[in-house]
């Protein structure tokens, strides 16, 4: 629960809509290249990130798993567009997204669902929904309604459109909110990991949504999560971080075929993947409670 | 969330039905009973120190003759217009004063050390300067009234606004609101509740104080009126007094409730 105020505030401001050929050759190709970031450089110095480099292609659906206190969503917030990089820069679709000389600047063409949950408690669903296409004038409110409504019903939600998100449960307010992100035609759909908090029964309906909703859109995902089975699962690449300072330090292709089946989590092949990657995690979760122990001492 | 459909989806009559023999007001009932049995034989001698209060039904006697007099009516009007007329002005200055502490940081370092010198003062230590300082007895009444109301109200907004939850905010500018949108539509209504509970503590606070500076300064309302019963040595009449004082805070309390479930229909379902 950070503080707000309105300085802070100005440096968000959604970022103009690129123009150039460039940009529009391909759709949603994520380019980091050597990212670092150093929270308060001449106080505490807290390096998050170091040489973090990484390629997401276009439609590709990738996940980043490690240890807590990674840099796993410093790197989202800087995509995002709500927190600067201290050097490197990251590309969208080869035009320059975040660079050390730009402030940090959110915009529709790549949000972010979060981890605690962002619907707006006091808007009813639709609202919630219709919120982006209208603030930003896109689309008429009723053109936004009636696109909301299309879209809630592919997910089993038509019925809750009068709704508060209070009242439903935290299944059906995940599904609302990757579809409130859905509707804005985002380049980058960035998740900061939206299924943390479910119980197994609730998680593997929401993969299910989840999976059908990326085969539908082909959206390029940048799935953060601390679950090994639930990135495998879900992914095209699974990427290892590192504990602080953070980098990628290993890339796992998931050969699995789609659509993705629950009888793959027992493949022998899932397991030898899984197996594969509780190694590279344990090692840093090792290191990471090293250094806490360290900074406690 | 079925069963609260089917409940507000009832006829009234129907759930004025189910409200009377539910258990929730047969057991508030029987407390009020029993307030009026233990009361009733203090008066009669039965309880200890209780002698000199007058029985129940003395005091209906005294409320039934008060309720024909001009006065009373008279003095009821007084203390809510006094009550009103401070608690819209500590709303109405409050509630931006907070809402801008919140919001801008340079803001709250200047206003805010000055307001916690202020806060701790109780308002009733306001009213000789406030009688000074007013040209009118009732402007001083008043103004004390909105010191009661003003300093909760721009704590609870305070509050309010900056425990809102960071990613919401992220979320609107992800979704391209200006700064000007995120404070009217998310800042705004995210405090709502703040500000609720801010006015249901505030109100009460104004029944208090506007009793107290009554008693003190005035010349007219409902403290005033218990005051000179008790300088006239009728008791009963005090009795109805406190009554009268304990019925507008409740209706006045109610009020703020109704205004608070119409401004936040998302947690009126609860």
């Amino acid at each position: 629960m950070s503080k707000m105020s309105a300085s802070n505030l100005k440096l968000l401001q959604p970022s103009p809509p690129q123009d150039g050929l460039a940009c529009r050759a391909t759709d949603g190709a994520l380019s980091i290249k050597t990212v670092g970031k150093i929270y308060d450089p001449e106080g505490v110095h807290v390096e998050a990130l170091r040489d973090c480099s990484l390629e997401i292609a276009a439609g590709e659906f990738v996940a980043i798993v490690g240890p807590s206190g990674c840099g796993k969503s410093t790197l989202l917030n800087i995509i995002a567009g709500f927190d600067n990089l201290t050097s490197g820069e990251i590309l969208l679709d080869g035009c320059p997204l975040a660079t050390t000389n730009t402030s940090p600047s959110p915009g529709p063409e790549r949000v972010v669902v979060f981890q605690q949950g962002a619907l707006f408690p006091w808007k009813t669903v639709i609202e919630n929904v219709t919120y982006g296409p209208v603030v930003q004038g896109v689309m008429s409110r009723a053109e936004a309604i009636q696109r909301a409504r299309e879209m809630l019903s592919r997910v089993g939600l038509k019925d809750i459109e009068s709704s508060y998100p209070g009242q439903l449960s935290s299944g059906m307010q995940r599904r609302v909110e990757i579809i409130r992100a859905l509707i804005n035609n985002p380049k980058v759909l960035l998740l900061d990991e939206p299924f943390r908090a479910m119980d197994t029964v609730t998680k593997s309906a929401s993969h299910q949504y989840l999976l059908e909703l990326y085969s539908a859109t082909g959206k390029t995902i940048f799935f953060i999560t601390h679950d090994l089975e639930e990135a495998i699962f879900l992914a095209d690449k699974v990427m290892v971080m590192t504990t602080r300072p953070g980098y990628i330090k290993k890339t796992l292709a998931v050969k699995l075929p789609r659509p993705r089946q629950y009888a793959m989590l027992a493949a022998p092949e899932f397991i030898a993947m899984k197996a594969d990657l509780v190694g590279a995690v344990h090692e840093e979760a090792v290191k990471a409670f090293e250094a806490g122990e360290r900074e406690m001492a | 969330m079925a069963r609260a459909a089917t409940i507000t989806g009832a006829p009234l009559s129907l759930r004025v039905r189910n409200f009377v023999f539910s258990g929730q007001f047969v057991r508030g009932s029987l407390a009020v009973l029993g307030f009026f049995v233990i009361w009733q034989a203090g008066s009669m001698g039965l309880l200890p120190f209780m002698h000199a209060i007058p029985t129940p039904i003395t005091v209906a006697q005294a409320f039934w003759e008060f309720m024909h007099t001009a006065k009373y009516w008279q003095s009821w009007l007084d203390s809510t217009l006094r009550v009103m007329y401070g608690f819209v002005a500590a709303q109405l200055l409050g509630i931006p004063l907070g809402l801008g502490m919140g919001w801008n940081r340079n803001f709250k370092d200047f206003s805010y050390p000055l307001f916690e010198l202020m806060r701790p003062i109780p308002p009733l230590a306001w009213v000789p300067v406030s009688i000074l300082f007013w040209p009118t007895n009732e402007i001083s009444i008043a103004f004390i009234t909105f010191i009661g109301a003003f300093f909760t109200i721009v704590v609870n907004v305070l509050g309010g606004v900056s425990a809102i939850p960071r990613q919401l905010v992220n979320a609107a500018v992800s979704f391209g609101a200006s700064p000007k949108q995120v404070f009217w539509r998310i800042v705004l209504p995210a405090t709502i509740p703040s500000i609720v509970t801010g006015m249901m503590v505030g109100i009460g606070i104004t029944w208090n104080v506007v009793i107290a500076a009554e008693m003190i300064a005035g010349n007219t309302g409902l403290g005033r009126l218990t005051w000179e019963a008790y300088l006239a040595s009728h008791t009963p009449g005090i009795i109805v007094g406190m009554i009268s004082i304990g019925l507008a805070g409740y209706v006045s309390s109610m009020a703020v409730k109704m205004i608070g479930d119409w401004l936040m229909p998302w947690k009126k379902i609860f």
